[in-house]
């Protein structure tokens, strides 16, 4: 027999010692390497590419690669077969499922079967809504090739988008190169945008000008320490803070000036006549609201 | 008497004839297709019998399958919010390998047991004898190790170079390279060590094991007594270390029953035997009821006629 089960499984009993010492040691060693390859090789394949989306539901990044169990049957569930897994080689977790925005993007269906299919949970089968799910966020990447950036019309992307009007808006202005046409400029919102990457397969360039990143790579995020003080005094209906000390204005009497409203005001004290500025038509502006007025004055102190 | 190995089977075959002779070995690979065929008749077939992999699947669209294994690992990765599916998949996958025999997944439903059984086989054709040296029990260190590694990285890091499921995933999905993990179990069974993989690495085979190590039905050496030491089963046995405690045990007065918990109840060693020593049968039930019996139901008949009754007792208590 070929076979050292039965010599090692002897020894044991007959008390070779020293024999079974170095053998725990060297199955120690060859397993525990094995470890430190196997952790370091999670640790890299646990990034996973911008280009690459999970599918509606995943949870955040850390927790699906524990809770996946690489079944594969979210891909079986989906009726537009765009969901893929992960193959050997590729950078996405082997056998976990992902979909590419530019090639497959999710076509957002309204009952997710995705989602139930999953046994794990690692789809959150709280998503009922597909609006709510968020795979990733669309940002327009590039304004240089964006041809609705050079005054062209396209809005492509905003009209496929599936969460109509309002994930993607179009911000008029003018077009300062012709002077007189309008751009129609795509913005994404990341309060509604789900991320299904509809925009990034229909742009019509070569290189998509508009991507599905994640969510994370595509978002700033303000200092948790930050309060926007406007915020917090319509949250609270009035000022947090002590309310800043009025400016002294250096002004002559019965004249001062408001913030947030009217600026210089005149004020007429009983009794007295109205302080005006030179020239000035109406009480409580030294200046007319009509602006020939000024013209007509200068006409008549010629005359 | 030793068999000369390019004679192996010979006196199997000329005692029970060529069906009796392979016969469980046919049953398996035809449990082993069969299974794989049913994975395949969904996406080449249109037919979702059972839809899923090995991993974890969904049969008949109801029943839920989880590996128990694979269970485990997300736990000990962290995740504790997981599905009932599958937590009912895990309960009834290990209910079953429980009663039947944890490590018969490994001979009857895997499909790397194909790979494995075809690299000893060429390791037998081709002469090559010298194998590393490596005990059983690594397979255990292996599991811990898989279970360390999913908490420290808190991913499910074996499922990354799970063989078993690499190949599984690859053959069903149909794709890629995924079934070069085939070829690896191959290449390092029939150059490396002997059994190398399924029977000293595979963590999977070993917590089937752990799970079935109590298990109801198991192989039996009622017949030890018409054993004349000819080594065949020894020979195309995958956990040859479980045969003597059974077989060789008679004048001990030990259990004829292979108690271990990684005999696979491939059942090979029923068909290579002449001599008609092994059976199926249950655990319980001792050696005196039992008639030496070429049947294969030595062990029922063991165990359901009246002297049986103190051990269907136990059974109940």
């Amino acid at each position: 027999m070929s076979d050292s089960s039965e010599t090692t499984f002897a020894e044991k009993w007959t008390g070779n010692r020293r024999r079974l010492l170095v053998d725990g040691a060297k199955t120690a060693c060859a397993v525990g390497l094995f470890g430190l390859a196997l952790g370091v090789h999670a640790r890299s394949s646990s990034a996973l590419p911008s280009a690459a989306l999970r599918p509606p539901g995943a949870l955040p990044e850390d927790d699906f690669l524990a809770a996946c169990s690489r079944c594969g049957l979210c891909i079986r569930d989906c009726p537009y077969n765009i969901l893929k897994l992960a193959d050997l080689g590729e950078d996405v977790a082997v056998g976990t499922p992902y979909f590419t925005a530019r090639t497959g993007p999710c076509e957002m269906c309204e009952d997710i079967p995705c989602v139930p299919a999953c046994p794990t949970g690692a789809l959150d089968h709280e998503l009922t809504d597909i609006t709510r799910a968020r795979m990733g966020l669309a940002v327009v990447v590039d304004q240089e090739s964006c041809i609705a950036f050079q005054g062209l019309r396209c809005e492509v992307c905003y009209n496929i988008c599936p969460v109509g009007g309002k994930a993607i808006t179009l911000d008029y202005s003018s077009n300062p190169r012709s002077g007189k046409h309008a751009l129609f400029v795509p913005v994404v919102h990341s309060s509604d945008c789900t991320g299904c990457g509809l925009c990034e397969k229909a742009c019509i360039l070569e290189e998509a000008a508009i991507k599905v990143l994640p969510v994370k790579l595509a978002k700033g995020e303000l200092g948790r320490h930050y309060r926007l003080g406007w915020e917090k005094k319509k949250e609270a209906g009035e000022a947090l803070v002590t309310p800043d000390v009025e400016h002294r204005y250096n002004l002559p009497e019965g004249v001062r000036y408001e913030h947030e409203g009217r600026g210089l005001i005149f004020d007429r004290p009983p009794g007295q006549p109205a302080v005006t500025a030179p020239g000035a038509g109406v009480d409580d502006t030294p200046f007319s609201s009509n602006p020939l007025d000024t013209l007509n004055r200068g006409i008549e102190g010629a005359k | 008497m030793r068999t000369p190995i390019e004679h192996l089977g010979r006196d199997a075959l000329e005692v029970k004839g060529w069906f009796g002779a392979y016969k469980w070995l046919i049953l398996r690979r035809a449990s082993q297709i069969g299974i794989l065929g049913l994975f395949l008749l969904g996406p080449f077939a249109g037919l979702w019998l059972i839809k899923g992999t090995l991993a974890q699947s969904l049969l008949l669209d109801v029943v839920p399958l989880t590996d128990p294994l694979l269970f485990v690992q997300i736990l000990a990765s962290g995740f504790f919010e997981i599905g009932t599916t599958t937590v009912i998949g895990a309960a009834i996958v290990a209910a079953f390998y429980f009663l039947i025999g944890g490590r018969v997944f490994c001979s009857w439903a895997c499909p790397v047991n194909i790979v494995a059984d075809t690299a000893l086989w060429a390791r037998r054709r081709l002469g090559i004898r010298q194998s590393a040296r490596l005990k059983p029990s690594t397979r255990y260190w292996v599991l811990g190790l898989t279970l360390i590694v999913s908490a420290v990285t808190g991913t499910l890091a074996y499922e990354l170079v799970n063989p078993v499921s690499l190949a599984h995933r690859s053959l069903i999905f149909g794709f890629g390279i995924g079934w070069l993990a085939l070829a690896a179990v191959f290449l390092f069974d029939l150059l490396v060590m002997r059994h190398g993989w399924c029977g000293h690495l595979c963590p999977m085979g070993a917590f089937y094991g752990l799970i079935g190590a109590r298990s109801l039905v198991r192989i039996r050496a009622d017949n030890r007594a018409a054993c004349d030491d000819c080594m065949e089963c020894y020979e195309v046995c995958p956990e040859p270390q479980v045969i003597p405690p059974a077989v060789k045990s008679l004048a001990s007065g030990g259990s004829p029953v292979i108690l271990d918990g990684n005999c696979t109840n491939c059942a090979r060693c029923i068909d290579i035997c002449p001599n008609h020593v092994f059976a199926f049968g249950l655990r319980f039930g001792s050696q005196a009821e039992a008639e030496p019996n070429d049947t294969g139901h030595t062990g029922m008949a063991a165990w359901s006629p009246p002297p049986a009754r103190p051990e269907q007792e136990r059974l109940i208590a």
